[in-house]
């Protein structure tokens, strides 16, 4: 089957068969035009790359990953999965990609076992056709097969409906926020299942609000409001990172913050995790000694002052202050 | 091998199959309360009544009336009054409530029975409760009846007593031994109704409704793999409430079967396609259960025809009524059940379920989208 | 460090033979910001309800505020604060009507109030959006106004629970400065999460893994002592082991 609709899109003209999913000025708005959902998109995803999109609730992210499942149509803009376009092929499309919502999609009146099946059936195939691809994650899952899927934990969940979006072998996987309500430990082992279905060839595109978990991505979107801020890999996008960037610890965060935000060169200072990160106006000049000797003046705590290597957060932040 | 349409039916099919089976207070009141229904109005209305007052203005007063007046009296059903029979005083003793039926032997009653082989006897009924006159003038018609067996027996040709029944107050007994055909309407559809309304929200709420979109499944097997399942329940359902009818009410299926059922099929795709286009309009599960059941609660009740003539009705309601499939539905039960028509005399309501149903399974295709919103 | 303000020694929670809590002991001092982790069904739930006197413990004790978490779960109630990940105020009436109702729960005067109010609509620049009904409002403004809400009656501590899940980053620091300005008037915040990096902003953490405080320490000695860059390497090395899956 595979073979077959490969076949059909390297005969198609226009066709680029190097770039899995593409997407051209996409937009979609709501409440009649007056606010946008997605904002001109463009970003192409290669063949077997793991696409993270990376932006909090309410940045697009959803809408984007409808638009490219064909459950929404664009207002402008085109876009392609697989060559086909979201618009006008999209039974094609439906056929090839495997697609998790946000939300719980599983029936949780039904158990492990039947839910498998059953969007297996729905795929025209059975659990037994691709089970290779699933085994590592479903035979963790396999002694509560008889488990009524709503009884699961969250993570188990998750392990359930990503196989479930596996059954049928697709060559795209749309994963909308898959880590978002489940705790760290199934976090990992759900990465580390999306690294073994990239080595298969499955091209995968996952959506997070949680900045820590970009740089697991081969490329990453930053996106906010419906725009994409940035698009690169991640150790990219941090060194394009504008200027210096630096910590600062003490005993009394509060405190430190608001004496870093009085020193007239500081840019930026802002929380973050255990330090504060913070950006000087001009960064030539000896700026952090200069910034030690108003903090020793003005307090009586001691603190440490450093330079450091930002993160995706840090540059995040720096682009939404652009 | 089976075709990839067939397998996905079959797998759809099958997982609504469990989760209504799984749902065990939701099958309960599938099932349950069509039955309670029955039993409801089915007792309420026409429960045995005993030691009614009956008035017996005997201008005869020979053998015969006597006899009859003494089964009359022996029976459990009634306590005979004997009183003046001017017109006045009848209405009153009606209109107080207390007296439920009147009997009136004409002069010569027995000699006329013996020699004439016929006679007739008048039977005035309390009708504003239509249930308790028809149970009443059943019994009153029975006991005559026997007597008249009695009498057979002893006379070389057949005698003949003819009841003159009258019905106070409403001669036209509306909605009286016909509530069961009504009931079987009202309920099925009401039931139909809320049982699809839920079922495509249900999936939308879950989210498997997106799961589901992003597949090669068509929206037409979906939708009929949603019906089927409900299909089979109605019938079902509807099976236990004709046996109920049958054999706890003693109501007549005089018609054909096979013709009852297959009208069924047809009301009950109707009502499941209602269902279904509250269930796909919606956007939560209460609002389903608000458009679905307590919009159409009012209009089922009122507009079915059963409680209150349609006839009567105020010329806006009348062509509102001709919109409620239960109606139609309700006119070809009673005709089948009750009068054993077949289908040359119901063709025409048949005709406008069908052609509800077909319009209500074209909007559904047209408004279940391939895609969100 | 200052007073103690929750103390639980040996606080056992049993549904019959199984522990979902066994045996916690820990304190938390005024002012701290002290993180609460675990995976889900780890006890962190019940830890709480039982603090919040909702729940009534197997054996142990423990005291909030000074009051004991037997006999004088009233006088808790009235010395506590709480606010869910899901912000809860009413959306459709105003900013105003949400501070004078909640207010009014907690038994603030009329004076009290309007005088706590002003300040409240104040200190988040909310001057010009005070008769706007929540919903209008953007996210971080709503998260905001629900936690200046929650500590409006001055409580001891404030209950988080998974305070800046999903937030874009600014938002989320406009949110943690609101909570260290809350911990340096004094009220002890308590945030329970299972995302890691929420956990790196607080004094100090508790890992609670099947039923058990593992691990309990500031965020940089904990990652030096499991050596890991992060929270979520700790928390993975506690928790990869854990027996207990399910909610």
């Amino acid at each position: 089957m595979m073979v077959s609709l490969n076949l059909e899109c390297m005969e198609r003209s226009g066709c680029k068969p190097m770039h899995q999913v593409t997407s051209e000025g996409i937009t979609k708005t709501y409440d009649k035009g007056k606010s946008f959902a997605v904002d001109k998109v463009t970003f192409e995803v290669d063949k077997g790359e793991l696409f993270g999109l990376i932006g909090p609730d309410g940045a697009g992210k959803t809408s984007l990953f409808r638009i490219l499942t064909t459950l929404l149509l664009p207002d402008e803009g085109k876009a392609a999965v697989n060559g086909y376009d979201v618009v006008t092929d999209y039974k094609k499309i439906r056929n090839v990609v495997g697609y998790m919502p946000g939300r719980f999609s599983l029936y949780p009146d039904l158990t492990v076992e039947e839910n498998l099946n059953f969007f297996a059936s729905v795929f025209g195939t059975t659990a037994q056709e691709n089970y290779h691809l699933i085994k590592d994650m479903y035979s963790q899952i396999e002694p509560f097969k008889k488990r009524k899927a709503g009884n699961l934990s969250g993570g188990m969940k998750q392990k359930l409906a990503l196989s479930c979006a596996l059954v049928h072998r697709p060559n795209t996987l749309f994963l909308d926020e898959p880590t978002t309500g489940i705790d760290a430990v199934s976090r990992a082992e759900l990465w580390e299942m999306l690294t073994k279905l990239k080595a298969e060839g499955i091209t995968i595109l996952v959506s997070t609000p949680y900045m820590d978990e970009a740089n697991l991505c081969d490329r990453i979107a930053l996106i906010q409001r419906g725009r994409i801020l940035s698009i690169d890999t991640p150790s990219s996008v941090t060194r394009k990172y504008k200027g210096k960037l630096y910590a600062a610890k003490s005993q009394s965060m509060y405190r430190l913050l608001e004496e870093i935000r009085k020193y007239d060169q500081t840019q930026d200072c802002y929380a973050f995790g255990d330090s504060l990160h913070f950006t000087l106006k001009d960064d030539s000049g000896n700026g952090i000694e200069s910034l030690s000797d108003f903090l020793t003046a003005s307090t009586h705590f001691s603190f440490d002052l450093r330079e450091i290597e930002p993160t995706i957060e840090d540059c995040f932040i720096g682009l939404l202050r652009e | 091998m089976k075709s990839m349409a067939a397998k996905q039916l079959s797998a759809l099919v099958g997982k609504e199959f469990r989760q209504m089976l799984r749902d065990r207070k939701s099958l309960f009141m599938l099932v349950g309360v069509p039955v309670m229904q029955i039993v409801i109005f089915g007792f309420a209305l026409t429960n045995e009544i005993t030691h009614a007052k009956i008035l017996v203005e005997d201008y005869s007063r020979d053998p015969v009336t006597q006899r009859i007046v003494d089964k009359i009296q022996a029976s459990t059903y009634f306590d005979v009054e004997e009183g003046s029979l001017m017109p006045d005083a009848l209405n009153v003793a009606f209109r107080k409530g207390q007296i439920k039926l009147a009997v009136v032997f004409p002069v010569n009653f027995g000699s006329s029975l013996l020699h004439l082989h016929r006679a007739d006897v008048q039977i005035i009924a309390d009708a504003s409760d239509p249930n308790t006159a028809v149970t009443l003038t059943k019994y009153l018609s029975s006991i005559i009846a026997d007597y008249q067996m009695e009498l057979d027996r002893t006379s070389k040709a057949p005698l003949q007593i003819e009841p003159e029944v009258t019905m106070l107050y409403n001669p036209e007994l509306k909605g009286a031994p016909t509530f069961v055909p009504g009931v079987v309407a009202f309920v099925i559809f009401l039931i139909c109704i809320g049982m699809t309304s839920i079922s495509v929200v249900k999936e939308k709420e879950l989210g498997t409704m997106e799961v589901l979109l992003v597949s090669p499944l068509r929206p037409a097997l979906f939708l009929m793999a949603k019906g089927l399942p409900y299909l089979a329940v109605s019938l079902l359902n509807l099976i236990i409430v004709l046996l109920m009818s049958v054999f706890l009410l003693d109501m007549p299926i005089r018609g054909s079967i096979v013709l009852l059922l297959a009208e069924s099929v047809i009301f009950i795709v109707c009502a499941l396609a209602i269902g279904m286009v509250v269930s796909i309009t919606s956007k939560t599960q209460q609002d389903a259960f608000m458009n679905g059941q307590l919009n159409m609660m009012a209009p089922a009740y009122l507009l079915t025809g059963f409680l209150f003539p349609v006839e009567n009705m105020p010329l806006p309601l009348r062509l509102l009524a001709n919109l409620v499939p239960s109606r139609w539905y309700y006119i070809i039960v009673k005709d089948i059940m009750l009068k054993g028509m077949g289908l040359q005399s119901i063709w025409k309501e048949s005709l406008v379920l069908v052609g509800m149903t077909v319009v209500l399974l074209w909007v559904n295709t047209r408004i279940l989208k391939v895609r969100l919103q | 460090m200052g007073a103690v303000v929750i103390s639980t020694n040996q606080l056992t929670k049993k549904f019959g033979d199984f522990a979902a809590v066994d045996s916690v002991s820990f304190d938390v001092y005024q002012g701290e910001i002290f993180g609460f982790v675990g995976a889900n069904g780890a006890g962190k739930t019940t830890v709480i309800r039982m603090l919040c006197g909702l729940l009534l413990p197997s054996s142990g004790t423990a005291s909030i505020a000074g009051f004991d978490i037997y006999s004088q779960t009233e006088e808790i109630k009235k010395s506590i604060g709480y606010m869910s990940q899901k912000f809860s105020l009413y959306e459709d009436l105003t900013v105003k009507e949400n501070i004078r109702f909640f207010a009014g729960i907690y038994g603030l005067s009329d004076k009290e109030i309007r005088e706590k109010g002003d300040g409240l609509v104040f200190e988040l620049g909310l001057q010009e959006s005070a008769k706007k009904k929540v919903k209008e409002l953007p996210l971080g403004w709503k998260q905001r106004l629900s936690f200046s809400i929650a500590i409006i009656h001055s409580p001891q501590v404030v209950f988080l629970d998974e305070p800046t899940s999903g937030v874009d980053p600014i938002v989320r620091r406009q949110f943690w400065e609101l909570i260290y300005a809350a911990s340096e008037r004094g009220i002890t915040v308590f945030v329970t999460t299972h995302y890691m990096d929420e956990a790196e902003y607080c004094g100090r953490v508790s890992i609670m893994v099947d039923g058990k405080i593992r691990a309990l320490d500031t965020p940089s000695n904990l990652k030096t002592r499991f050596s890991g860059n992060t929270m979520g390497d700790v928390f993975r090395s506690l928790a990869r082991g854990a027996a207990r899956v399910g909610d």
